[in-house]
């Protein structure tokens, strides 16, 4: 069948509608993007497939990631005329429990992450709520009103979680491609463009840059064009993309249907990391199916619009996340970006206009077309606008992905959504931009996040990662980890970056052994600005950021390392020692059980003691004592 | 930029060049635009690149050695060595890194007595550590040929490793 109108695409929409939120029979929506299967889905998914406990029928499915990845699995079970629950770490060996407990409507708390009050998504507001009839369980608490989930507002994600990724019915279902027919039957391509523009939306990849804009200059430009999809999500600490690719493929392929129409393009290309495996199988099912509806290829849904969609598998260079890097690897080079003198929307891919986003910039095209411009622009900042993902990690409660409206504080972020740091440790820091970015101390906590403002602090938005760090980071140590990143991920051809880098790492590494001396600070200062100022691209411009954010606000941890060759977070091995507090110490002896070199030693009950000779720093200790009574001094 | 390593000169054992020039011509039409593609999928057949198959890839599309060698030392997949059986790969992402994925990283080396990049004699294990897999919330991840391990400490990373012959 080919989808030649909004008719057919409504008939395919409320037949997988009905599939998706009325099953006859029971359904089980295992979370299986890489998250989920490396925290256990998939032996879960093949337990329930193959034992049935008590003997009813129920049918198993993969979705992809409902975001909460600290609770992973996540099993969501569904019936029609009956609650749609969601369960929480859901292993092998629980699954078959959580099956029956559905099953005979026990509903167990402790098995349970939360209810679903509502689980249409941001597109779906005229179709009535699909639990509108059913009475909530009593007791258990809604999943959008826990705190996680409660700010959120989902545009990029609305899908992930919620639909087979390898269907696009269900993806039609959930009010898929109607605005790419939308478009297609009523809109021309300045109108369309105007759209984005009003709408705000900025590049979601890092740079911030105005998409709309990008469009209109990229149409302006003769030639054959081409539309890329930036998936070469590189941040260390954000996996959005990644997200979005393995839960809702089609949502990227729409976005980019939209852009190919607007700005006039027949031919797009998905640039998509070696590393994310089971992303490149999703999209390679997805762009199958749109070219089987007819949603991809020759006279799309019977108009002459025509647009094709390749893959294209990076092959681990961080670099090629930068414009120009990146189609020179889609060419088949080495990736090695160019002086930007003539933009990409000008001469890029093959020499031709080709505009270039992101994942979750395309994610966001569909729905800023069906809920219009100003519905779009209402949320966020000033200057950003909408949504963005973070990937909530580190040291934080509640880990996973986070759709926010520009706008919410770190503070929410971290502290009522993440739960803050856990094991009673201290908060130090949030990392966000990955690489390019910064580190932002506790005093900017009630920091709105938005492009601009994240760069007023030294930082950046990046792709949105946002990595929490307790007392337990040694902030020199964090940033010789990035510069050390950097250094192996430069691409050699300018000097300021290829030997700026290295001498800062070297500086560094001296600061993190002990070797740290007078003038050290401001030499990595002066290296730092250096670099910044003389780098080809991106990549060098940005990398002192991480060195000169964490000088600006975390500077007594860098004299501390060099004047008093300390290192006050017990990192770096050379500059600090474990000690038993003997006040703290209940003789439990677990530290003693589990040091590999027998360092520690006393009698059960009383003080224990450490032998420096033999004690190698590993930490275990440190990990395992449920006191605090092992120390870093 | 990485390290560069010498280029394995002797031959591969077994090369099939009908099977090669088959992946060459008919997945990706000898297109030189498919060249890393193209690395990638003799790299998923012998686990490595045998300098034989660049020469013959060389020859067959039209691109001076050089360049192809200069492709393969510049992106971080690629291996001109034999690999292990087994792939290692420690995350050193930053989420990994602040929860301690350099002392599971230390502590596999510890065991195997290899470092960083280097196959154990028996070629059991190949140990590399790589910057993300964008599992972070489950940090300190290792991914074993393509299963992922979630959240260890480095004690429970060693005793993954048994059960990879």
């Amino acid at each position: 069948m080919k989808i030649h109108s909004v008719k057919d695409l409504e008939k395919i929409s409320l037949e997988s509608n009905q599939k998706l939120y009325f099953p006859e029979t029971v359904m089980l929506n295992v979370g299986m993007a890489s998250c989920g299967i490396a925290a256990g889905a998939k032996a879960a998914f093949d337990k329930a497939l193959k034992d049935n406990p008590a003997g009813h029928p129920y049918q198993v499915r993969q979705t992809g990631c409902l975001g909460f990845c600290e609770e992973e699995p996540l099993v969501e079970i569904v019936a029609k005329g009956r609650p749609r629950v969601v369960y929480n770490r859901v292993t092998e060996d629980r699954i078959l429990d959580v099956v029956q407990d559905y099953i005979e409507e026990k509903f167990s708390k402790k098995l349970i992450l939360g209810q679903m009050r509502d689980p249409r998504s941001v597109l779906e507001e005229e179709i009535r709520n699909p639990l509108e009839k059913v009475n909530p369980l009593k007791g258990i608490a809604f999943l959008e009103e826990i705190p996680f989930y409660a700010r959120q507002v989902k545009i990029a994600l609305r899908n992930c979680g919620y639909i087979d990724p390898d269907s696009i019915e269900e993806y039609i279902g959930r009010g898929g491609y109607f605005a790419f027919l939308r478009i297609l039957a009523e809109m021309k391509p300045e109108e369309i463009i105007g759209t984005i523009k009003k709408s705000g939306l900025r590049g979601r990849g890092g740079g911030g840059f105005p998409t709309g804009i990008k469009w209109e200059s990229c149409r302006k430009h003769p030639g054959e064009r081409y539309i890329i999809c930036n998936a070469d999500e590189g941040d260390p600490g954000a996996y959005m993309d990644r997200s979005v690719l393995e839960g809702d493929p089609h949502s990227v392929l729409e976005g980019m249907l939209i852009a190919a129409y607007a700005i006039g393009s027949a031919q797009g290309y998905i640039y998509v990391r070696n590393e994310y495996p089971l992303a490149v199988k999703r999209l390679v099912s997805a762009i199958k199916q749109a070219e089987g509806l007819g949603l991809l290829g020759d006279n799309i849904a019977g108009s002459d619009f025509a647009f094709r969609v390749k893959i294209s598998t990076g092959a681990g260079a961080f670099v090629c996340g930068e414009s120009t890097a990146l189609m020179a690897s889609l060419e088949g080079n080495v990736g090695r970006p160019r002086a930007k003198y003539v933009h990409t929307v000008e001469k890029g891919f093959r020499e031709s206009p080709s505009n270039l986003n992101n994942v979750e910039t395309y994610a966001n095209v569909p729905v800023i077309i069906l809920k219009g411009a100003d519905w779009y622009a209402g949320m966020g900042t000033k200057y950003s606008k909408g949504t963005k993902v973070f990937s909530l990690v580190g040291k934080v409660k509640n880990t996973g992905l986070v759709e926010v409206p520009m706008g919410t504080t770190l503070r929410e972020i971290i502290y009522d959504m993440g739960g803050g740091v856990p094991r009673k440790r201290k908060f130090k820091a949030v990392q966000t931009g990955g690489p390019s970015g910064g580190c932002i101390p506790e005093v900017f906590l009630d920091l709105q996040v938005g492009f601009d403002e994240l760069t007023k602090v030294g930082s950046m938005m990046g792709s949105g990662g946002m990595i929490v760090m307790d007392q337990d980071t040694c902030m020199v140590d964090l940033a010789r980890y990035f510069l050390d990143f950097l250094k192996g991920e430069s691409c050699g051809q300018c000097t300021p970056c290829r030997e700026g880098i290295k001498q800062m790492l070297d500086v560094l590494t001296d600061i993190c052994e002990g070797r740290g001396k007078e003038g050290d600070i401001e030499l990595l200062e002066e290296l730092g600005s250096m670099i910044q100022k003389f780098s080809l691209c991106g990549l060098g411009t940005s990398a002192p950021n991480p060195v000169l954010t964490t000088i600006l606000y975390f500077r007594d941890e860098y004299e501390a390392h060099i004047h008093d060759k300390k290192c006050p977070a017990g990192v770096c091995k050379p500059l600090f020692h474990y000690e038993v507090d003997e006040k703290a110490c209940t003789g439990c002896h677990v530290c003693a059980l589990k040091c590999p070199q027998e360092a520690i030693t006393g009698d059960k009950k009383k003080v224990h003691h450490m032998d420096q000779g033999k004690c190698v720093k590993c930490g275990i200790c440190y990990d395992v004592c449920k006191f605090d009574a092992i120390v870093v001094r | 930029m990485k390290e560069v390593r010498p280029v394995q000169t002797a031959s591969a054992d077994e090369l099939d060049y009908f099977e090669l020039d088959n992946l060459i011509e008919s997945q990706f039409g000898n297109d030189k635009e498919n060249l890393i593609m193209m690395l990638q999928a003799i790299q998923r057949r012998y686990n490595y690149l045998p300098r034989p198959s660049l020469t013959y890839l060389a020859e067959k599309i039209g691109v001076p050695l050089s360049r192809i060698y200069g492709i393969a030392t510049f992106y971080a997949t690629f291996a001109l060595e034999p690999r292990g059986r087994n792939l290692i790969s420690v995350c050193l992402g930053t989420a990994c890194h602040v929860r301690g994925a350099k002392r599971v990283h230390e502590q596999i080396q510890e065991q195997l007595h290899i470092r960083d990049g280097q196959t154990t004699g028996d070629r059991r294990f190949t140990l590399e550590s790589v910057r993300c897999i964008g599992c972070c919330s489950l940090g300190p991840v290792v991914k074993i040929n393509e299963d992922v391990h979630a959240r260890l400490s480095p004690d429970e990373a060693t005793k993954i490793l048994g059960g990879y012959e």
